[in-house]
């Protein structure tokens, strides 16, 4: 039934007119039903695109096509692979947990806040489903506004500052991709992105062109060291701000990368892995050991999330080493599946953690760990989730944290030992800071006076939080459903990334 | 003797926009008291039936009159039907400005119809002698209009400033058109362009004078370096004059320098090439680095002018009809977007406060959210954000600079978009992230506030569905 009509657009102009909606409705008591309501409904579209997918065959599904600017040659195209399926539907979700995180925090001027998320949120999902070049690049720009005004409105003390070098830097690295796309288009003489895949370029053309798709999704992903937006925005953003950007945003990143880098520039990919690779390791070790420094409990999941992402791109690029080492090729499979399933892990993982922060700043308005101490005592649900979500985010094995990056660290041996080694350093560095928080934060004597006042979870958070612990738990033990989603066509990219263009 | 008909209806607009410029003038002079609320009713009117007469003849019997002084095609049609419509917002813009400051006078209205006369000779001038004439009309409307407001120091000195510097301007290109004059032996464009196309001159004194020409389109412009009177001129005007002469003149500016680069000159365009290069790099690089430094929002936007300019040079510089095509919706939108703004500005000005410092717009989204939210889609499309309509003007010119191989221009002009980006994000920093204790109501009539809004709607509207305008840019060069 759901091929009857346009799904995607569906899914996508739903939350952006939703929002629209909530906007114009203003402030009152049907601003966030409403808002919960459009969401919902968005989300329960979005499966619809999983129960509809086809998972035999890499090409594009709910494919629609229509002239948009047509004197330009700008098609309104969209389309979904098993790269963008699952994103689509974490963001969905994503958005709904927003919702409900904010329904009795956000006082001031609530109809703007969810309306900013809703747009957001139908913005994000057109990223990934755009197949038009300049289409893709307006929703990746568009996606800017909302997040920025989330931040500076609804941010911390030092939100301005946050907020306007959020903008400028992931400004900074999307106008590269705008002459890229606007080269490729005069090479190719079309906006389409799959046409662009299969376009003939010279290395020298390539070199250039896969720098301006790193310089515009290493500053989203965020790599080191163009990372330094990221710690300063999730701190000063509200708890919303914090769960988008860590879950969705940052996978723009890896998406653009899978979508545009690797299919579009191979020899060059493959000519540069190396610093991919370098830059990756680098974030997964040193900001490993940078977060373990961290004295402010978002900033540590900042960096965190850094370092875990740092996973989304080794994996990605450790694809030509395996390749040099062994014709089969099966570990780079392995590869490319393990950074998306860590990009979806990391989605829910880092958005709980989000959550948990969100929690204890509603009780007690500080983020530092030294303010804490002995939560369990006060708030012992509350410490169960806690602790669960932060073993997540170590990397535990039987929840989904553990999945991806076992996967990726197990690719790697295929490629150059080393790699794996490094990586692998991981699984300490990430016990060693997200326990040690643990440790400060929730256990032990109760530390003061406002700890020992706190207020365990109530009925929406402990719900918002299950539902995550549940989701993490099942991808954790069971993350075939996801992988069987990706296979066709991460088998597909690596055709595309092996066929040299040269 | 058909002919001859068939002429005179290519000038129809104009000669209707004469006549009534010269009814308003006797309006203005025998209804001393009513005077200027008719003049402003004749006018709007005037612009009306302007817009339709050029809107009913399009499509119909196109090409030169009067001796091949006088073009209709479908560039002429399109920019004298904007100017017309975006004076009608301009005018209604201006006269909530001018009531509310003892400057509602007749006069205004006068000098507003004779200026758009002026630019309306200029759009469809293809001699140099009726270019000069639109442009000085138009010019010399401009300068008593800054002047108008005759108790103000400011006033007084940017209109000092703009009548030197615009007679300086004027001479240069008079100089510039007397040696092309020289070695072609015409003033007609259209034989100018024949005779350079038959080879045979002497390059170095065309050359010579193409120098002189472009200094004067650039003057007009207000590309660096020959912008110096523009800031001036832009903050000491009352934002109404700003507003009129920021918005359609720049239109006017533009026909200007296709008629002249592309239509007569067009052959020596690997000469203009390298001249607007260095003049829309430096106009972007400059507009948009002390473009920060501003603290006047009237300034700022002068220095985005600048910016704009630049940006509206990029697609001529690439030679190609997409190129044309591009800078003509940027110069569109670029008009469609000043008006937004300054529209706002009036809007937010009463008597006795000229909202005119960036400050003066703290903690809008408070007091009135549906404007900060008009202001905020104004800002973010100037600094080229989509789905907002200026992301798509940049689009157009940054593409046609690729296709031409100028890579390294569009790289510079996307860095300094996002140095620009800096200084609108602050008008809308101080809207929505900071509060201010004064909390006084946005004092405009409902004309003024369905215009603004509607302004702005349509910033945002063609942002989403650009794919007409764009289409419509596209087909007037091919």
């Amino acid at each position: 039934m759901f091929f009857d009509y346009p799904l995607l657009s569906l899914v996508i102009w739903l939350p952006i007119l939703g929002g629209i909606a909530v906007l114009l409705n203003g402030e009152n008591s049907f601003t966030r039903p409403l808002s919960l309501i459009v969401s919902v409904i968005t989300l329960y579209l979005s499966i619809g695109l999983y129960t509809g997918f086809n998972m035999q065959t890499h090409e594009m599904q709910f494919v629609e096509h229509l002239p948009w600017i047509a004197s330009y040659g700008i098609y309104y195209s969209l389309g979904i692979d098993g790269f963008s399926m699952p994103l689509i539907i974490l963001t969905a979700f994503s958005t709904v947990i927003v919702v409900i995180a904010g329904w009795e925090v956000i006082q001031d001027r609530a109809s703007q806040y969810m309306a900013a998320f809703l747009i957001m949120a139908g913005l994000m999902m057109a990223v990934f489903a755009a197949l038009d070049a300049i289409l893709f690049y307006v929703f990746f720009e568009a996606m800017l506004i909302p997040l920025f005004l989330v931040i500076g409105i609804w941010g911390g003390p030092n939100r301005v500052y946050a907020t306007i070098k959020f903008f400028l830097y992931t400004f900074f690295g999307s106008v590269f991709l705008l002459i890229a796309l606007l080269y490729l288009r005069y090479v190719s003489g079309s906006f389409a992105i799959l046409d662009f895949h299969v376009v003939a370029l010279t290395l020298q053309e390539q070199i250039w062109l896969f720098l301006a798709f790193l310089i515009a999704f290493a500053v989203k992903v965020p790599m080191w060291p163009v990372h330094t937006w990221l710690p300063d925005a999730h701190v000063e953003a509200p708890t919303g701000g914090s769960v988008i950007l860590a879950a969705i945003t940052l996978k723009i990143g890896g998406y653009g990368l899978i979508r545009f880098a690797l299919p579009i520039t191979p020899d060059a990919a493959m000519t540069l892995d190396w610093l991919v690779i370098a830059l990756s390791l680098t974030a997964i070790v040193y900001i490993g050991f940078v977060a373990l420094v961290q004295s402010d409990l978002k900033k540590l999941i900042a960096y965190s999330s850094i370092a875990h992402m740092g996973f989304v791109t080794l994996g990605l690029f450790v694809v030509f080493g395996i390749f040099a080492n062994s014709a089969t090729g099966s570990g780079a499979v392995l590869a490319v599946e393990g950074a998306m399933v860590q990009m979806v892990s990391h989605g829910f993982i880092a958005a709980a953690m989000f959550l948990c922060v969100g929690v204890l700043y509603d009780r007690m308005h500080t983020r530092e760990i030294a303010a804490y101490g002995g939560v369990i005592n006060t708030m012992p649900v509350f410490a169960g989730f806690s602790v669960f979500f932060a073993m997540a985010n170590a990397g535990l094995p039987g929840t989904s944290g553990f999945v991806g990056e076992f996967m990726v660290i197990l690719a790697s041996f295929q490629a150059n030992f080393w790699y794996a080694f490094l990586a692998a350093t991981t699984l300490i560095l990430g016990a060693g800071y997200s326990l040690w928080m643990v440790k400060r934060v929730i256990f032990g004597d109760v530390s003061n006076d406002n700890v020992a006042e706190l207020q365990d979870v109530n009925q929406r958070e402990f719900w918002m939080l299950a539902v995550l612990a549940i989701i993490v738990l099942v991808i954790g033990l069971w993350p075939a459903p996801l992988i069987d989603v990706l296979h066709a066509s991460v088998e597909h990219l690596l055709t595309q990334v092996l066929q040299s263009k040269l | 003797m058909m002919f001859e008909v068939v002429n005179m209806s290519f000038a129809l607009p104009e000669m209707f926009l004469l006549g009534m410029a010269c009814t308003i003038l006797l309006v203005v002079a025998f209804f001393k008291k009513s005077g200027a609320n008719l003049a402003y009713i004749l006018s709007q009117f005037t612009m009306i039936v302007s817009a339709l007469l050029v809107y009913r003849a399009m499509g119909g019997t196109e090409g030169l009159a009067f001796s091949d002084s006088y073009i209709k095609d479908a560039l002429s049609n399109v920019l004298k039907i904007a100017i017309y419509l975006i004076n009608i917002a301009v005018l209604m813009y201006s006269t909530s400005y001018l009531k509310a400051r003892d400057l509602f006078q007749g006069e205004y209205y006068v000098l507003a119809v004779f200026a758009t006369l002026g630019m309306s000779v200029m759009v469809s001038a293809h001699h140099f002698l009726t270019l000069y004439l639109g442009l000085e009309l138009m010019s010399l409307c401009l300068y008593a209009m800054v002047a108008m407001h005759r108790d103000s120091k400011v006033a007084t000195e940017a209109a000092m400033k703009y009548f030197i510097l615009g007679a300086l301007a004027s001479g240069m290109l008079l100089y510039g058109m007397s040696i092309i004059y020289g070695v072609t032996g015409n003033l007609a464009i259209s034989a100018i362009a024949t005779a350079i196309q038959a080879g045979d001159l002497n390059n170095t004194v065309l050359s010579f004078g193409l120098v002189f020409l472009v200094i004067g389109v650039a003057f007009k412009l207000g590309a660096v370096p020959f912008h110096m009177w523009l800031p001036d001129v832009y903050e000491g005007a009352p934002t109404a004059m700003t507003l009129f002469i920021a918005t359609t003149p720049k239109l006017a500016a533009f026909a200007m320098m296709i008629r002249l680069l592309v239509e007569g000159l067009g052959d020596l365009q690997p000469y203009w090439q390298d001249m607007l290069i260095m003049l829309a790099a430096l106009s972007v690089i400059l507009g948009n680095i002390v473009a920060i430094a501003q603290t006047n929002i009237k300034r700022m936007l002068a220095y985005s002018t600048i910016s704009h300019v630049g940006f509206i040079l990029l697609g001529i510089i690439s030679g190609t009809e997409a190129g044309y095509a591009g800078s003509l919706f940027y110069a569109l939108t670029y008009a469609l977007m000043t008006l937004a703004a300054f529209g706002m500005i009036i809007l937010m000005s009463r008597r006795g406060f000229e909202a005119e410092e960036i400050d003066d717009y703290k903690g809008l989204s408070k007091r009135s959210p549906w404007f900060a939210l008009m202001m905020m889609i104004v800002m973010f499309s100037m600094a080229g954000i989509p789905p907002l309509v200026g992301f798509y003007a940049k689009l157009a010119v940054i593409q046609s600079i690729v296709d031409v191989g100028l890579i390294w221009v569009a790289v510079l002009v996307v860095l300094m978009s996002v140095i620009g980006a800096f200084y609108y994000l602050r008008v809308i920093k101080v809207m929505y992230f900071d509060t201010t204790d004064e909390a006084y109501e946005i004092d405009a009539p409902t004309d003024m506030r369905v215009m603004v809004s509607a302004n702005a709607v349509a910033v945002l509207a063609l942002g989403i569905l650009p794919g007409s305008l764009m289409t419509l840019c596209v087909s007037v060069f091919s």
